[in-house]
């Protein structure tokens, strides 16, 4: 899995965060940056939610 | 529009809506039957006009992600909540009706506070402030009146500490915000009350700009204001934005939370018994889905012709969420109007959805998962101290709660 985020589109919810703790995190104003953009199979469920409940769509997943 | 006032407004629903007698906790029976029947249909608001009303899950976080709708109250079709909202002064707009890239330019100037790190980091000062406030109560005669006792005073506490805005002004604001949430206030009421406290914001702004200290109105006054990124009466605005959104909305969901669990033992139980933060973060989630205090909808408008369950929204044309009745779509939530602790709850609307969804939510979030999982805990024998019947809902409020809470132990 690979994991992108767009920053200008983020609107600094913190949901991925929440949702993915090892795969997303904050600047110093609150928008996403990716920890890790091939993240472990065992967070993959996690990610897919963070995906789901951005609520800018600003993160998006490849298959590699 | 084709159709006009008379062929469509005697058949079409009110909205807001009533809810069932005996089931306040429940939405509207009506939004229940559109969302079944017909999830995108137009109502009848109190100007008489016919705004469109979106009621499921997957219509709601489509559209409200949709850059072909608009936020801006100003614009033409723009379904308000009341001839007082629509009277309002343009300037005394924020950033929570303005659309890209002005919002998010504003937005961004106060992200930073609430970023998940940040917010967590202010969580043993918040437990201080609950379990002082329950000391009080506790040492204090009973029964007391929860709302005013814990459940204002918590969020107040905490915003006002954040923003650097001395408490012992909380009468004069929360006076002045109950004027600008009741939906039966006149123009002249809600003028006169955002200007109050808009006028207070921006003496505070001057005293810091002054004399600035760590907290966010000194950050907004010597980062943005100095350097000319916003005006004073911008940053006012703001704060008067902040001051509001952050008390109101948590002392509502903290009061009808705790009415909402003493009416199931069963579910009070798990959250009194749990050491697990996750199972407390999740039990907030279902509490924010399952009361979704914000029950006068997101209004919007059509900036463009849009397509949806087989229904034309034409541009121009007005648009309402009711995310409470999405956050009781059986498709998104299975036995939706079942509390249920226990339950993956993250994909509510209570907080909205798309480029506004709130601002204030990791703070918001830490707020109640400190309040659910200290104050029934502390206080195993909490109950109502006066019938469930005699309880006062707000129904005329744009944002939903109890105006008292008689409590006991
Ligand atoms: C449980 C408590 C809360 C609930 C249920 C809630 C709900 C909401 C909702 C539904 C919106 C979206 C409005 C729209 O789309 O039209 C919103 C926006 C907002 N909320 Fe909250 N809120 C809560 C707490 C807070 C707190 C504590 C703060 C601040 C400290 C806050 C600040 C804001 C701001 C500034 C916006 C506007 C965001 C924008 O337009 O970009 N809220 N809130
Ligand atoms: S969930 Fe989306 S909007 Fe929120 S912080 Fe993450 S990327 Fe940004």
């Amino acid at each position: 899995m690979r994991v992108e985020a767009d920053q200008p589109k983020c609107v600094a919810s913190g949901q991925c965060v929440l949702a993915a703790p090892d795969v997303f995190d904050q600047d110093d104003d609150g928008i996403v940056v990716v920890l890790d953009d091939h993240p472990e199979e065992s967070t993959h469920d996690d990610v897919r939610e963070a995906a789901a409940i951005c609520p800018a769509a600003a993160i998006r997943l490849a298959d590699k | 529009m084709t159709e006009t006032v008379a062929d469509t407004a005697a058949g079409l629903p009110a909205y807001p809506a009533p809810r069932a007698a005996g089931c306040p906790f429940d939405p509207p029976p009506v939004l229940r039957t559109l969302q079944t029947e017909k999830p995108v249909s137009r109502v009848r608001i109190w100007d008489g006009t016919q705004p469109w009303l979106i009621t499921r899950h997957e219509d709601v976080r489509a559209l409200l992600n949709d850059p072909r709708v608009s936020a801006d109250s100003t614009r033409e079709g723009y379904p308000h909540r009341s001839a007082a909202m629509q009277g309002s002064d343009p300037a005394a707009q924020t950033f929570l009706t303005m659309d890209d890239p002005e919002h998010a330019r504003l937005r961004r100037m106060v992200t930073a506070p609430f970023a998940i790190k940040k917010v967590e980091a202010l969580r043993p000062s918040v437990q201080q402030i609950v379990d002082d406030l329950i000391d009080t109560m506790l040492a204090g005669p009973k029964p007391v009146d929860l709302v005013e006792q814990f459940a204002l005073p918590v969020p107040s506490l905490v915003i006002c500490e954040l923003l650097g805005v001395p408490y012992e002004k909380h009468d004069f604001f929360q006076r002045h915000t109950k004027v600008i949430v009741r939906r039966t206030s006149t123009p002249e009421e809600v003028a006169a009350a955002n200007k109050a406290l808009t006028d207070y914001l921006d003496e505070l702004l001057a005293d810091k700009l002054a004399h600035p200290a760590g907290d966010m109105l000194s950050a907004l006054a010597t980062e943005r204001v100095a350097t000319g990124e916003m005006t004073r009466h911008e940053a006012a605005r703001m704060g008067t934005l902040l001051l509001g959104a952050g008390h109101e909305t948590t002392a509502n969901m903290i009061a009808l939370g705790t009415l909402a669990l003493l009416r199931n033992p069963g579910q009070l139980a798990l959250l009194r018994e749990t050491d697990d933060p996750k199972a407390v973060a999740g039990a907030v989630e279902e509490l924010l889905r399952y009361l979704n205090i914000t029950h006068s909808g997101r209004r919007r408008v059509a900036l463009a012709d849009i397509e949806i369950g087989g229904e034309t929204i034409r541009a121009g044309e007005g648009i309402i969420f009711a995310n409470d009745i999405a956050n009781r779509d059986p498709d998104a939530f299975p036995d939706p109007d079942r509390l249920d602790l226990t339950r993956p709850a993250r994909r509510h609307v209570a907080f909205g959805y798309g480029v506004h969804q709130c601002l204030g939510q990791p703070l918001a979030r830490v707020e109640l998962q400190v309040v659910y999982s200290t104050l029934y805990r502390r206080i195993p024998t909490l109950r109502l101290a006066t019938d469930f019947d005699e309880v006062r809902f707000k129904h005329d409020g744009i944002v939903y709660g109890v105006y008292e809470l008689p409590v006991t132990w």
